[in-house]
C-alpha cells in the first residue's frame, strides 16, 4: 500500500458520556456526517446521536442458521439413506425424527459462528493499524476513561479552524489532529 | 416513602456502606468506584511485573496434580481400558460419571452469561467472565473421559461424520453420536462467547500494557478493538444473539447428555423427568463451583468491591431454587418407581435405597439435600462466606454421587440375577478423576493470570458516570473522583 500522508481528521477527547454526546449531536446538526464516537464501554446514547443502532449482524446470523439446518439436516439424509444405507434394527433408513437433534446443534453452532464472524466482518477487525492510533491521548483513555469523538477531514463540511471551534465550545479537554 | 429494609438492622447498620439504604439489599459493586479505578483494579492483576507468591504454589500443586492425570493417561493409552474398573455389567463406571460432572458444572458459566443477560441481571457482570472461563476449562476435563472411553482414543475422529475409507459414516439415531454433535457444538460456542467478550478487555490491557511483550500479545489478542460506536453496537448485537443461542444449546446439551440414559430401556435410566432434572442439577453443581472458585479468588485478589456479598447470595438463592428442582426429581424418580407398577423398577429403586452401594444413595441426599436445602433458606448463611464455601463443596460432592448413583446402581443389577455383578473403581479411575481437578486448576489459574477476569467494560456500564438522566453530569464526575 502506498503511504497516504494527511490529515485523518480532528479528535476531541471528553471527561464525561454526556459531554461527548452533546458534542456529536450538536455536529450532526451542523451537518456532519462522517464522524465516529470512541468510548471504553457501549453509549448508547451516543449510538442514537450518530443514528447507527441498525446492524446487520441479526439477518446475517439468521442466514447462518438456516444454513446450519439445512445442511445438518441433508448431510444425515445423504449418509444414512443414500451413500451408505444400513438396516439398524429395523429403523426406516430416513429417521427424520432422530436427524433433528444434530441439525438443532449445527443450527445453534452456525448461527452462533454467523454472529460472531459477521461481526467482526463488519467491523473491520482484526486491523492492526488505524490512524487514531497515532494520536497521543487516544490509547491513553479511549479503552479506559476518556470519550472520544472524531470528526473525519473526508466530511464536506470539515475546516480544520471551524470545525476545531465547534468542538472547543463543548467543553472538549483536548482537539488534537490526527494524521493518516 | 422509602419500603422497610428488609435486612436485620442490628447486623447491618444503616450506614453500612454496601448496603441501599432503599432497597436494603447488598451493593453489586461498592461505592466510590470510577472508570480509571475499575480500569486499574483489574487490570493490574494481569499487567503486574509481580506475580503473588501463592499465584504459583497454587500451580505448582494444580500442575503436580495434573500431572498425575497425565500419568494415568498415558498407562491408559498404553495398557487400554481394561485397568478401569468397568466391566459388564458395570461397562460405564467412572468414564461416564466424571464426564457428566465436569460438563454440568460447565453449566453454570453459560447459565451466567446468556441466561442472566437476557433476564438483563446486572449483578452478573461481575462474575460471568470466569463462569465462562470455568465452562471451558469444564469442558476440557468432560471431554477426556468419552475420547479415552472409546478405547483408542486415536481414532476419536471417527465420531465425526468425516469422510473415510470405510465408507460408512456415523449412526445418526443413536443418542451418543448426538452427545458428539451437542459437546462439539457446545465447546465451539462457548470458546467464541468468551474470546468475544474478552476483546475489549483486550484492547485495554494493550493500551495499559508496559513491556513490550505484553503490547504486542493484548494487541494481537484485542484485533485492533478500538471502541468506536459503531464497533460497539455491532458487538452488542453479536453478544445478545450469542446469549439468545447459547441459551437454548445449555439446555439442549444436558438434555441430550440425559438421553444417553434415559432412550436406554434400562430400569434407572428410562424415565422422562431426566431432561428437567438433569438441566437443574447441572446448574446447581455449576453454581456450586462458581462459589468454590469465586471466594476464593475475590479474598485473594482483594476482589471484595466488585463481586460483593450481593453476588453470593444471590448464587447462593439460584442453587436454592435449582436445588429444589433437583429434589423434586428425586422424588419423581421413587414415585415413578412404585407408579409404574413394574417389578424391576421398583427393585432397581430399592436396590439404590437398601442393597450393597445404598450409602452412596443417602449420602447424595444428604449432599444434595438435606444440607444444603435445610440451611441456604436464611439469609445470614447465604452471606456467611466461610459457610457458602463449605455447602458448595458439599454439593460438587453430592452431585458427583448423584451422577454415580444413577450410572452404577442402574447398571449392576439389571434384569437377569444371573448376570449381576458389581462395580469397583481401580486406582486409575481415581488418578485421572483427580487428574482432571489438576488439570481445571492449572488452566484456572493461567487464565487468571494472563486475562482479565472481571470484565471491564461492562462493570464501568453499571457505574452512576454513565448515567444520562442526572442533572449535572460533569457534576457527577468530580463527586466519584
Amino acid at each position: 500500500m502506498p503511504v497516504q500522508e494527511g490529515l485523518y481528521g480532528l479528535l476531541a477527547e471528553f471527561n464525561t458520556p454526556q459531554a461527548m454526546v452533546k458534542a456529536t449531536q450538536a455536529a450532526r446538526s451542523a451537518g456532519f456526517r462522517r464522524m465516529e464516537c470512541y468510548t471504553p464501554y457501549p453509549v448508547e446514547e451516543a449510538a442514537t446521536a450518530l443514528d447507527v443502532h441498525r446492524t446487520r449482524v441479526p439477518l446475517l446470523t439468521l442466514m447462518g442458521g438456516i444454513c446450519g439446518l439445512i445442511t445438518a439436516f441433508l448431510m444425515q439424509t445423504w449418509m444414512s439413506a443414500i451413500s451408505y444405507p444400513i438396516n439398524v434394527a429395523g429403523r426406516p433408513l430416513f429417521s427424520w425424527p432422530a436427524f433433528i437433534i444434530p441439525a438443532y446443534e449445527w443450527t445453534i453452532l452456525f448461527a452462533g459462528l454467523s454472529a460472531a464472524f459477521s461481526m467482526l466482518a463488519l467491523n473491520g477487525l482484526p486491523q492492526p493499524y488505524h490512524p487514531l492510533f497515532n494520536a497521543p491521548n487516544f490509547r491513553v483513555g479511549a479503552t479506559d476513561d476518556k470519550f472520544f469523538l472524531c470528526l473525519e477531514a473526508t466530511d464536506p463540511k470539515f475546516s480544520l479552524v471551524d470545525t476545531r471551534n465547534l468542538l472547543e465550545d463543548f467543553r472538549a479537554v483536548s482537539v488534537v489532529e490526527v494524521d493518516l | 416513602m422509602a419500603p422497610k429494609p428488609a435486612i436485620d438492622q442490628y447486623r447491618h447498620p444503616v450506614n453500612d456502606p454496601m448496603i441501599d439504604p432503599v432497597t436494603g439489599e447488598f451493593a453489586v459493586i461498592a461505592p466510590g468506584h470510577n472508570f480509571t479505578s475499575v480500569t486499574r483494579k483489574i487490570a493490574n492483576v494481569v499487567l503486574t511485573s509481580h506475580t503473588p507468591l501463592g499465584w504459583f504454589m497454587g500451580l505448582v500443586v494444580a500442575g503436580g496434580i495434573a500431572s498425575m492425570g497425565v500419568v494415568a493417561i498415558t498407562w491408559l493409552v498404553l495398557k487400554g481400558v481394561g485397568i478401569w474398573g468397568v466391566t459388564i455389567p458395570g461397562a460405564w463406571g467412572f468414564a461416564i460419571v466424571n464426564f457428566v460432572w465436569w460438563i454440568g458444572i460447565g453449566h453454570a458459566g453459560t447459565l451466567i452469561s446468556a441466561i442472566l443477560l437476557l433476564f438483563k441481571q446486572s449483578w452478573r457482570n461481575s462474575i460471568n467472565r470466569f463462569a465462562e472461563a470455568m465452562t471451558i476449562f469444564a469442558v476440557v476435563c468432560a471431554g477426556l473421559f468419552p475420547v479415552l472411553h472409546i478405547g483408542r482414543p486415536w481414532l476419536g475422529y471417527w465420531l465425526l461424520p468425516l469422510p473415510n475409507t470405510m465408507n460408512i459414516w456415523p449412526q445418526f439415531r443413536s443418542p451418543l453420536c448426538w452427545d458428539v454433535f451437542a459437546v462439539s457444538t457446545y465447546a465451539t460456542i462457548s470458546v467464541v462467547f468468551w474470546y468475544i467478550g474478552m476483546i475489549p478487555d483486550f484492547g485495554t490491557l494493550r493500551d495499559k500494557a508496559q513491556l513490550p511483550f505484553a503490547k504486542w500479545f493484548y494487541g494481537l489478542l484485542s484485533l485492533g478493538w478500538r471502541g468506536s460506536t459503531r464497533h460497539w453496537m455491532r458487538y452488542e448485537t453479536a453478544s445478545l444473539l450469542l446469549a439468545g443461542l447459547s441459551t437454548p444449546l445449555v439446555l439442549s446439551v444436558h438434555t441430550v447428555i440425559s438421553f444417553d440414559f434415559a432412550v436406554a430401556a434400562l430400569p434407572g435410566w428410562h424415565t422422562t423427568v431426566f431432561p428437567p432434572y438433569f438441566v437443574a442439577g447441572a446448574i446447581y453443581s455449576g453454581f456450586a463451583m462458581v462459589l468454590t472458585l469465586a471466594i476464593p479468588i475475590r479474598k485473594f485478589y482483594h476482589m471484595e468491591d466488585l463481586v460483593t456479598l450481593r453476588h453470593l447470595d444471590n448464587m447462593g438463592k439460584v442453587m436454592l431454587g435449582t436445588g429444589l428442582i433437583v429434589a423434586y426429581g428425586y422424588g419423581l424418580e421413587v414415585f415413578m418407581a412404585w407408579y409404574s407398577a413394574s417389578h424391576w423398577e421398583w427393585f432397581m429403586m430399592w436396590n439404590r435405597m437398601f442393597g450393597p452401594m445404598g450409602w452412596g444413595y443417602w449420602l447424595l441426599i444428604l449432599f444434595n439435600i438435606a444440607l444444603p436445602l435445610g440451611s441456604l433458606w436464611w439469609r445470614r448463611l447465604r452471606t456467611n462466606v466461610a459457610y457458602l464455601f463449605a455447602i458448595s463443596i458439599v454439593i460438587n460432592i453430592g452431585m458427583w454421587f448423584e451422577r454415580f448413583v444413577i450410572v452404577v446402581t442402574s447398571l449392576y443389577r439389571d434384569f437377569l440375577p444371573s448376570s449381576w455383578g458389581t462395580y469397583r473403581a481401580t486406582k486409575w479411575d481415581y488418578m485421572l478423576y483427580i487428574g482432571t481437578m489438576g488439570i481445571f486448576t492449572s488452566l484456572f489459574l493461567l487464565f487468571v493470570r494472563l486475562a482479565p477476569m472481571i470484565p471491564m467494560n461492562e462493570i464501568k456500564m453499571m457505574l452512576p458516570q454513565t448515567k444520562f438522566d442526572h442533572v449535572d453530569a460533569e457534576e457527577t464526575m468530580q463527586e466519584t473522583m
